[in-house]
């Protein structure tokens, strides 16, 4: 803070750093590892996970109650076929993408204030990806033959249509899985081999020193696992874009009316990276307060998200302008008519709830005061993630409603299981951070002391 | 030089990374080639200092992602043009443009396979136990905040008295032998 700016600035905001000062390797160390390893459960955690459980619990019923029943059991009927299932879907995966692009794209940026996020984020991106697995698992109506759709030498001789976009996304939201997965192992290792390090119950040394794997932090082990740590990121920047390219071609490959535009890979991938920090933020926030982790979760990290939610809210915003007008342009009279239900249809008010949400709120974060406000951070994070689901209801069911000829046009309205279902995978992806926080770092250690290395100055 | 049977070498323990490189070069200077060096997160410099060549885990995510990529490919030519040809009003049966997306994907899913479990292969993971963990000093603190270097025992340079007393004259805080077992 004592050098000065080389300029005569009237106005310099000091910029927070991304780890306050005074820290060393034992204490990033004993800090991160003190949240599994020493710190008693608290009774927060306990009342958090008991409630997320029962979510969890209304999840198990109402997927027992649809299988028992079949699909019918939703909302969806003709022509909405797709229904909550497939907005659910899209809503999770985008989620999971700032994960993915914190630990990867950030990485290759050498940013450093991915550091003390990425681990939860990564967490953050395996069970949202688990949940939205779930819905169009479950949307078979059987899941039971789900293998189906995985090329096999059946006796039937059958294969799947490799030129449908449904198995493109099998293949994408399975490949994004696994690799979300490896890449959050990956870096787990170190961390892995410190809590089998510093564990004191015998339980705990074997199943840390199991999953470490004999970690031992050797020069050549750790020259071959940076190589491998940045072919990942290499790796997974490109195939996250791909993955919410893939879902977006779900809609955008068929002719439906809304769907059928050339605008919807960019935004559809803008729109996850956007309700992704929203949830990043959502968890950071509680997490930081407590954990007490605000030394490493700073304002910056903070701050930071919030200018990258203000940018990708832009690029949805333009993406919803570009929509309007490529109808109007068109006198395309189907698509300039499911403009015109967007605005006046039976479902205008989900549409204006959208822009609410996902446009005009979130120019409030031009405001630095609102940018390093916690509360009004946390506040918008959740209008955020609000107006994220509801945009992919507007693309679903009111395009579904208003399809090409009346006879065809139809209603939808979500039952309580559909709810149920909802709020159920609500509590399992809550439940799994609950459990993450307790058993594993939720911030990287090792990258934490290379931090220390850099900012504290070992050199002399 | 009977005591290679049981011994696994002589290890040095430092405070910072940068007594840690410096460690590092003057061992090598000094001539000893079967060292290794162990720190609690990577040290920029270490592999400089240690004159580590390049590893073979891209060539391997190469391979892997190719595998992944032509064997996809191939795959979904062979499965739409002639394990399950449909006629879908004479369009090609090699549609090639619509197999690109999952040809992708499978090329990302070799190459990322083959980076993770290369790198466990060449590592030598998972392996549980090493004659390291015997030294209490090393099993506390190497994964936390101090840095190790172990001069091993089938190094030709290697014994155990001048060794020892080469790495206390490089400001290590404490030498320690390294039993093998």
């Amino acid at each position: 803070m004592s050098t000065r700016p080389p300029y005569d600035s009237v106005d310099v905001q000091p910029v927070s750093p991304v780890i306050e000062p005074g820290h060393t390797y034992a204490s990033v160390t004993d800090k991160i590892s003190a949240i599994v390893l020493t710190r008693p459960t608290s009774l927060g955690w306990v009342v958090g996970f008991s409630l997320t459980f029962t979510l969890v619990m209304v999840l198990t019923v109402s997927v027992a109650w649809l299988i028992a029943k079949g699909v019918g059991i939703w909302g969806i009927n003709i022509p909405v076929g797709w229904g909550f299932a497939i907005v659910n879907f899209v809503w999770w995966i985008g989620i999971g993408h700032a994960g993915t692009l914190i630990s990867a794209i950030l990485f290759l940026l050498n940013q450093q204030w991915r550091t003390s996020i990425n681990r939860f984020a990564e967490a953050m991106t395996l069970f949202a990806v688990a949940c939205a697995g779930l819905f169009p698992l479950i949307h078979t109506g059987r899941p039971w033959m789900a293998y189906y759709m995985f090329p096999y030498p059946s006796t039937m001789g059958l294969w799947p249509q490799f030129r449908s976009p449904l198995i493109w996304d099998v293949f994408a939201v399975s490949t994004y899985g696994t690799v979300s997965l490896l890449f959050w192992f990956v870096g787990l290792i170190p961390d892995l081999a410190t809590f089998r390090d510093r564990s004191v119950k015998k339980p705990m040394q074997i199943v840390y020193g199991m999953l470490a794997m004999g970690w031992r932090g050797s020069a050549r082990h750790w020259h071959r696992y940076q190589s491998a740590y940045l072919l990942l990121a290499g790796l997974a920047t490109p195939l996250v874009l791909s993955v919410h390219t893939v879902v977006s071609f779900d809609f955008a490959i068929a002719i439906v009316p809304g769907w059928h535009t050339t605008i919807f890979p960019p935004y559809f991938v803008a729109g996850a990276i956007y309700s992704g920090f929203a949830m990043v933020l959502t968890i950071a926030i509680p997490l930081r307060k407590a954990y007490d982790l605000e030394d490493f979760i700073t304002m910056r990290h903070l701050e930071n998200m919030a200018k990258v939610m203000l940018a990708t809210g832009l690029i949805v915003a333009y993406g919803y302008y570009y929509e309007y007008f490529m109808s109007v342009y068109s006198g395309n009279k189907f698509d300039l008519y499911l403009t015109q239900m967007r605005f006046h249809g039976p479902y205008s008010h989900f549409y204006y709830a959208l822009i609410l949400c996902n446009i005009l709120t979130p120019q409030l974060l031009w405001i630095r005061k609102v940018r390093t406000n916690i509360p009004a951070l946390f506040v918008m994070s959740l209008i955020i993630n609000l107006g994220m689901w509801l945009e992919r209801f507007v693309i679903v069911v009111i395009s579904l409603t208003r399809d090409f000829m009346p006879s065809a046009w139809g209603r939808f309205s979500a039952t309580v299981w559909d709810y149920a279902t909802f709020a159920g995978t609500l509590g399992l992806f809550t439940m799994l951070l609950f459990l993450f926080v307790r058993v594993l770092p939720a911030i990287s250690i090792a990258e934490m002391r290379e931090l220390v290395r850099h900012t504290s100055g070992e050199h002399e | 030089m009977d005591h290679r049977s049981h011994t696994y070498g002589v290890v040095a323990e430092f405070e910072t990374a940068e007594q840690l490189i410096q460690a590092a070069e003057r061992t090598r200077s000094a001539g000893y080639r079967r060292f290794e060096a162990y720190a609690p997160f990577p040290v920029e410099g270490l592999s400089e200092a240690m004159a580590l060549k390049r590893n073979a885990v891209p060539l391997i995510t190469l391979i892997g992602g190719l595998a992944g990529g032509l064997g996809g490919f191939f795959f979904q030519y062979w499965v739409s043009a002639m394990a399950y040809p449909l006629n879908i009003g004479g369009r090609p049966y090699n549609s090639w443009p619509a197999f690109i997306p999952v040809t992708f994907e499978l090329t990302v899913l070799g190459a990322a396979l083959s980076a993770v479990f290369g790198m466990l292969a060449l590592n030598g993971l998972p392996r549980p136990h090493h004659p390291l963990f015997n030294v209490h000093r090393f099993s506390k603190h190497a994964t936390s905040d101090r840095f190790f270097l172990c001069i091993e025992a089938r190094d030709p340079k290697f014994s155990l008295a001048d060794s020892a007393r080469f790495l206390q004259g490089l400001h290590a805080t404490h030498v320690s032998e390294v039993e093998d077992d």
